[in-house]
């Protein structure tokens, strides 16, 4: 049996045929949409390497079957700055802040580390509580033991992007 | 993994039809059956893909003051549904210590119920797992034991049952409201679960093909809120499963426990409630020796399989110091370590 889907990626909407249910979500973007930015490290929901937003929220890219996401709209590490590029060279500002803050060493981690930074923002449950971002970063491992790099990160980029929703909200009130 | 169909039925009722054969299992969040697929544990010749049935998503008050919350609801979701939370603490703080951020997005209530033990040597196809693989024999006896039962279990099967949020769902008389071909069934959430007897393989009530539909809240089970908690024993501050786990509730009145609520995790194949040391506690003046007490008739008659007679102690005084926190009060709002012994509330003990 093979299935047809439609996703969109990036914003662009993507048709593809597979020809096996077994494809999972981070399989499917990095072998068959060549986008390898998503990684996979453990690939059973232990490491956070291979997060992307589905519909809007964080998961495991690893846990997810392809087939599944069937009209969902999947946000990578590739596609993020094109979504703000407010930060430092047209950078996101999740990304412009690891940047500024030494978030990684190795960068294995990190585009599931961002990804889920962005998850964890939308979120809007951790507010300036550093013990409440570890808490909610906790689905990300880092082998380099970048962490207070990655929390001083999130701390800024929260700052940063609920600064901007306070000057949006300042402008709708005007 | 093993090749196998895919079906997306539109209703409760042909998703039910689709899954009545043997070798078919249903499909929710995926985050616990994609996994032990990919090892060889679970390999389902069809996939019965639940997670866009209409209508079970949804979190709903009853009539008669209960609340129902459908089989769909993501772990999350529920978790951060501020009514929710006001109402049941011990539930959304229990929901908050599993897993992490992202699972629990994808998580479902169902899912989490359904879950399978995460027994090492369940997950590898290459060992005996009566559980698995029904009279092969059991390679669990004699490797690591942290994570193994000290209640409930007999030669057969010494596996535990993971689940946070099923701990709290059992103190609080949590109903499952179960589909299937004959129709629609509810389940008190004590006889969801089962402790392997000589049938390790048969882990809950549920026949083949039958869909968890929903949950059910008590009216009663509210009446808690002020003073319930879960606390949870693990190797890491975050992202890891109980060693051992308790949720505790308490309704005082004029100084004295009216009604306690027990419920253990990480000691059973199933979440072990504890009615003795509710008993006990009734009617009580609540403090230290009470609460000691309680433990000691919860852990009465428990055994170690291995050498994790450390687990025994250890559940004890986590079932101590759970009451000792639902003493001190609910926080206005969950911790930041959700269940965490590091995160101690204003009055309590940290070393009781
Ligand atoms: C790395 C990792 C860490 C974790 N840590 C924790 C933890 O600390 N605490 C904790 O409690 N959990 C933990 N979990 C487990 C997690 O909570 C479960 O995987 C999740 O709740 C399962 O829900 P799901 O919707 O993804 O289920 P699925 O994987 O889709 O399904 C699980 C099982 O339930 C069956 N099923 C699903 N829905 C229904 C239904 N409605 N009716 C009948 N059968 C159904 C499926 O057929 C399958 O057998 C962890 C998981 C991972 C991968
Ligand atoms: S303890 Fe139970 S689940 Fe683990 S190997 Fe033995 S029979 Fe299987
Ligand atoms: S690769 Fe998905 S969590 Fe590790
Ligand atoms: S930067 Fe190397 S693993 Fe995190």
């Amino acid at each position: 049996m093979s299935f047809s889907i439609s996703l969109s990626v990036n914003g662009v909407t993507r048709e593809v045929a597979l020809d096996d249910p077994r494809v999972t979500l981070l399989d499917l973007l990095r072998e068959r949409l060549h986008l390898t930015g998503s990684k996979k490290g453990c690939d059973r929901g232990q490491c956070g390497a291979c997060t992307v937003l589905l519909d809007g929220r964080r998961v495991n890219a690893c846990l997810a079957l392809a087939v599944a996401c069937d009209g969902a709209e999947v946000v990578t590490i590739e596609g993020l700055a094109a979504q703000d590029p407010s930060g430092a060279d047209g950078l996101h500002p999740v990304q412009a802040a690891f940047i500024a803050h030494d978030g990684f060493q190795c960068g294995f981690c990190t585009p599931g580390q961002i990804m889920s930074a962005v998850g964890l923002i939308r979120e809007g449950q951790a507010g300036d509580d550093p013990e409440r971002v570890r808490e909610g970063m906790s689905g990300n491992l880092c082998r380099c033991g970048a962490y207070a790099g990655i929390t001083e990160a999130v701390l800024e980029a929260q700052r940063v992007l609920t600064a901007g929703d306070a000057g949006h909200e300042q402008e709708d009130a005007a | 993994m093993k090749r196998f169909d895919y079906v997306r039925p539109a209703t409760v009722a042909e998703a039910v039809a689709a899954a009545a054969e043997p070798g078919a299992a249903y499909l929710a969040g995926g985050t616990n059956l994609l996994d032990l697929m990919k090892s060889g544990a679970a390999a389902p010749g069809r996939l019965v893909d639940v997670s866009r049935l209409p209508g079970l998503d949804r979190i709903e008050e009853l009539p008669d003051g209960g609340l129902r919350i459908g089989a769909l609801v993501r772990n999350a979701d529920l978790a951060h549904d501020s009514d929710f939370a006001r109402r049941f603490p011990a539930i959304a703080e229990a929901l908050l210590s599993g897993a992490s951020a992202q699972l629990r997005n994808a998580a479902t209530v169902g899912g989490n119920l359904l879950q399978r033990t995460r027994c090492a040597w369940f997950a590898d196809p290459a060992s005996a797992c009566n559980r698995r693989a029904p009279g092969s024999g059991c390679d669990a006896r004699g490797g690591d034991s942290r994570q193994q039962a000290v209640l409930g279990w007999n030669e057969a099967c010494v596996a535990t049952h993971p689940s946070d949020f099923c701990v709290p769902l059992a103190a609080l008389d949590a109903v499952v409201e179960i589909e299937g071909r004959a129709g629609r069934r509810a389940v008190a959430f004590e006889d969801f679960h089962r402790l392997p007897g000589q049938t390790p393989e048969r882990e809950t009530t549920l026949a083949q093909g039958e869909l968890v539909v929903a949950l059910r809240l008590p009216a009663g089970a509210e009446a808690f809120s002020a003073n319930a908690r879960y606390l949870k024993v693990r190797e890491r501050t975050s992202f890891a499963f109980a060693v051992v786990s308790a949720a505790a509730a308490l309704r005082l009145e004029g100084g004295r426990i009216a009604e306690a609520r027990l419920a253990l995790g990480g000691v059973a194949a199933k979440p072990w409630r504890c009615p003795e040391a509710e008993a006990l506690l009734a009617g009580r003046p609540p403090g230290p020796e009470a609460f000691r007490q309680a433990a000691e008739a919860a852990l009465a008659e428990a055994r170690a399989p291995g050498d994790n007679a450390f687990k025994i102690e250890l559940a004890r005084r986590t079932a101590a110091r759970a009451l000792t926190l639902a003493l001190a009060g609910t926080p206005a709002r969950v911790p930041a370590l959700p269940a965490s012994p590091f995160a101690p509330v204003p009055g309590a003990l940290v070393h009781a």
